[in-house]
């Protein structure tokens, strides 16, 4: 194969060590919500601006309410998206709603922004029998084909190169669309990341990496995790464009990905983007971060809270007040408690959903072995309280109608 | 009908499914213009262009991860890996994502549209890293389908049902076999069904269970056993994941006995599992311990590769075994 390389030649050993790729950071919105000397804001209409601070705050409420649910035992496990908010709703508004989303796990504002309801949220986290996941992950495992959202998965950076062959799927059906992952500098060390880059650029998929930076990967800080100057110089071997922005700025995101949205749908070809952050709060409900990192250091990132930087912003062009502010946060505080209290009262998905979506139609040791456990729960009913009084609604049919209705791929052998 | 070998097979069954939907796409390292190391995939990216048939990076976590992906948005991929042996850095891709991908996300998304083919299996002096058979690992992986066929007819049309099935499947191809096997395959567009078992020889005295590669070992040690008066039934399992027990215990139950073979070591291997549920359907109808003629544990060899390889005269020293015990 021909390369377009540039192949200049020197008679010395001269090595290069790479601080020629430094790369700035991206930012027009100050803290005090006034822009940057010379930065120009990008187009963003009241009614948009409005639905992106709303996903943001909400975030920040289901996300105190949630860790609160957790520490008084309601909830196994939380994860928190709280200082990155700008950095994931930014970025997801900037997209068309159509476009995939394929997330890590800490990004529940995006789907916040796409119209999750606060029922969906619940129903997966407590894992009832509304939940799209049929209680098998998790909490925060959330997923929506509606809302094109692929539901997540525990293993780090997996979604990384999955991004990748999904974009290339949407060139191939020739949609204009892209798919936006979301990873974090720790993700980006595992061999999935590396993996997707080259994939995507090579075979020029429209997606657009999106890495938030921030600071740390449970309690491994960043400068622990790489050498160099963060994850975006990587991008230039393999021939990607990349940007490095201030991930705690909404309106620098939202351009940045903008732009990054129109040039991989246009051109076919990857951008890496590295919002710079922090992560505000603990890894998950069962990490603490007072054992690695000072107040001191997390007092200096909340003074640059994503929220209020975009809330003073609002403010400064009337399209948003105290008054308003105090009375939503109540509003949704509301809604997210008494949702939780429904969500937590509906029944735990029924036994066949044990069985069910192994495989396409449930195989003969499958129905062997549901038909085991039920004669054995009602030898027992006590011990197994969850499914006891109900296995007479379960069976593993193969012709309910469910099992055709499967969103994608469900036609390949019927086709 | 046609006399085609097994590579001729496979590249058919891949251009019949190219042909036939336009979804479907196949790649993998050297598989475009160069048609794979073993030139499956001849000719695909001539007819059906670049952006169906093509190379990817040395990356099989790449290649597997981009597969998921690709599928759950809706196409067909068809990925190659270039030796079974070098599937394992795409483990995690295949065993935590493709298999669990309808499960985890309730039927919301699903990577039924993958199909991801390596050739598998000794016999061709390849050593250590080009020999082995991995399906052991991915039997214990609920969510998967794993397929090998034992000759060009099988192959075809098990590969056929495999790119359209439902399930995200793992199709082993015996590359020993790929050119020395040939036989009649039909042109016609047809496929042979998963999850079933198939008896190639019928029997009364001892059930051999084989599959791949392994299927003419057991026909030649089942010849041989004739000669002496030893009825040997023979079935090719096919699919290793789901498999088919009824058609194994229906067999057994007539002939009382069993041997499993497989290349592949013998602890942890796929005849333990064959073992465990037949005892428990047939135990009283067994005549003599189940027998199992499997590789070594150890590692695959290059020189002493026949010595390693569970061969005819083992398995027809295990038959006699095992009838006169």
């Amino acid at each position: 194969m021909t390369t377009k390389q540039r192949q200049d030649v020197i008679h010395e050993a001269k090595f290069m060590d790479g601080d020629e790729f430094h790369i700035a950071v991206f930012k027009l919105l100050q803290q005090d919500g006034t822009l940057y000397d010379g930065a120009k804001a990008p187009k963003l209409d009241k009614e948009k601006a409005l639905r992106i601070y709303r996903a943001m705050l909400f975030t920040r409420v289901l996300d105190e309410r949630m860790l609160a649910a957790q520490r008084q035992g309601r909830l196994s496990f939380y994860m928190q998206c709280t200082g990155e908010e700008a950095a994931v709703v930014g970025s997801t508004a900037a997209l068309d709603d159509d476009d995939m989303i394929m997330a890590q796990y800490r990004e529940q504002a995006a789907l916040a922004y796409r119209g999750f309801s606060v029922d969906e949220f619940m129903n997966q986290m407590f894992g009832n029998e509304k939940d799209y996941g049929k209680g098998r992950q998790m909490p925060i495992h959330y997923g929506s084909a509606k809302l094109n959202y692929m539901t997540i998965s525990s293993p780090l950076a997996t979604q990384i190169p999955q991004a990748a062959g999904y974009a290339y799927g949407q060139k191939m059906a020739g949609q204009e669309n892209c798919t936006l992952v979301y990873f974090g500098e720790g993700a980006a060390s595992e061999g999935d990341f590396h993996a997707a880059l080259n994939m995507a650029t090579v075979h020029h998929a429209p997606v657009i990496f999106f890495c938030r930076n921030n600071g740390y990967a449970i309690s491994t800080p960043a400068v622990e995790q790489f050498a160099a100057d963060g994850v975006a110089p990587r991008a230039f071997g393999y021939k990607m464009r990349v940007i490095r922005v201030d991930g705690n700025d909404l309106l620098a995101v939202y351009q940045a990905t903008l732009e990054a949205r129109h040039h991989v749908v246009k051109h076919h070809h990857p951008v890496l983007i590295e919002a710079m952050t922090y992560r505000l709060a603990a890894h998950s409900s069962s990490d603490d971060p007072s054992g690695y990192r000072s107040k001191k250091e997390e007092e200096a990132w909340r003074e640059k809270d994503p929220i209020l930087r975009m809330r003073r912003w609002l403010e400064s062009k009337k399209w948003w007040s105290e008054e308003e502010e105090k009375s939503l946060q109540e509003d949704m505080r509301k809604d997210v408690l008494d949702t939780m209290k429904r969500a937590q009262k509906l029944p735990p998905p029924t036994l066949d959903s044990l069985f069910t979506d192994v495989y396409a139609r449930p195989t003969p040791a499958l129905k062997a072995q549901f038909e085991q456990l039920k004669a054995h729960i009602r030898k027992y009913p006590e011990a197994y309280p969850k499914s006891a009084d109900r296995l007479d609604d379960t069976s593993l049919d193969d012709t309910r109608p469910e099992l055709e209705d499967s969103t994608n791929i469900a036609a390949k052998g019927e086709a | 009908m046609a006399k085609r070998n097994m590579l001729q097979a496979i590249n058919e069954a891949l251009d019949t499914a190219m042909a036939a939907d336009e979804k479907v796409m196949c790649f993998g390292e050297d598989v475009g213009g160069f048609g794979g190391v073993f030139r499956a995939t001849s000719n695909l990216q001539e007819k059906f262009g670049k952006a169906r048939c093509f190379n990817t990076p040395l990356v099989e976590q790449g290649i597997v991860g981009f597969a998921n992906g690709l599928a759950s948005q809706g196409s067909i991929a068809v990925a190659e890996i270039q030796f079974a042996d070098y599937i394992f850095p795409a483990f995690d891709q295949i065993v935590n994502e493709t298999a669990k991908f309808r499960y985890r996300s309730g039927n919301l998304f699903n990577v039924g549209g993958l199909t991801i083919r390596a050739p598998y299996g000794g016999g061709i002096s390849g050593g250590h890293y080009h020999s082995q058979s991995p399906e052991a690992y991915f039997a214990h992986t609920p969510g998967l389908k794993v397929v090998i066929p034992r000759n060009p007819h099988q192959a075809k049309g098990l590969l056929l049902a495999s790119i359209r099935d439902p399930d995200p499947v793992i199709f082993f191809e015996p590359k020993r076999l790929y050119r020395a096997s040939s036989g009649e395959v039909p042109e016609s567009d047809y496929e042979l069904p998963l999850g079933e078992a198939e008896v190639t020889r019928e029997g009364s005295d001892i059930t051999l269970v084989a599959w791949g590669a392994q299927m003419e070992m057991a026909e030649k040690a089942a010849d041989l056993a004739d000669k002496e008066g030893i009825s040997c039934e023979i079935i090719d399992l096919r699919t290793i994941l789901p498999w088919d027990a009824e058609t194994v215990a229906e067999s057994v139950f007539k002939t009382g006995r069993l041997l499993v073979t497989h290349e592949a070591p013998l602890t942890g291997g796929f005849a333990g599992e064959i073992a465990a549920t037949i005892q428990e359907h047939c135990f009283l109808y067994l005549e003599s311990p189940i027998s199992r003629v499997t590789g070594l544990d150890t590692p695959f060899p290059l020189t002493l590769e026949k010595e390693y390889m569970p061969d005819h005269l083992k398995i027809f020293e295990a038959i006699k075994a095992s009838v006169n015990f």
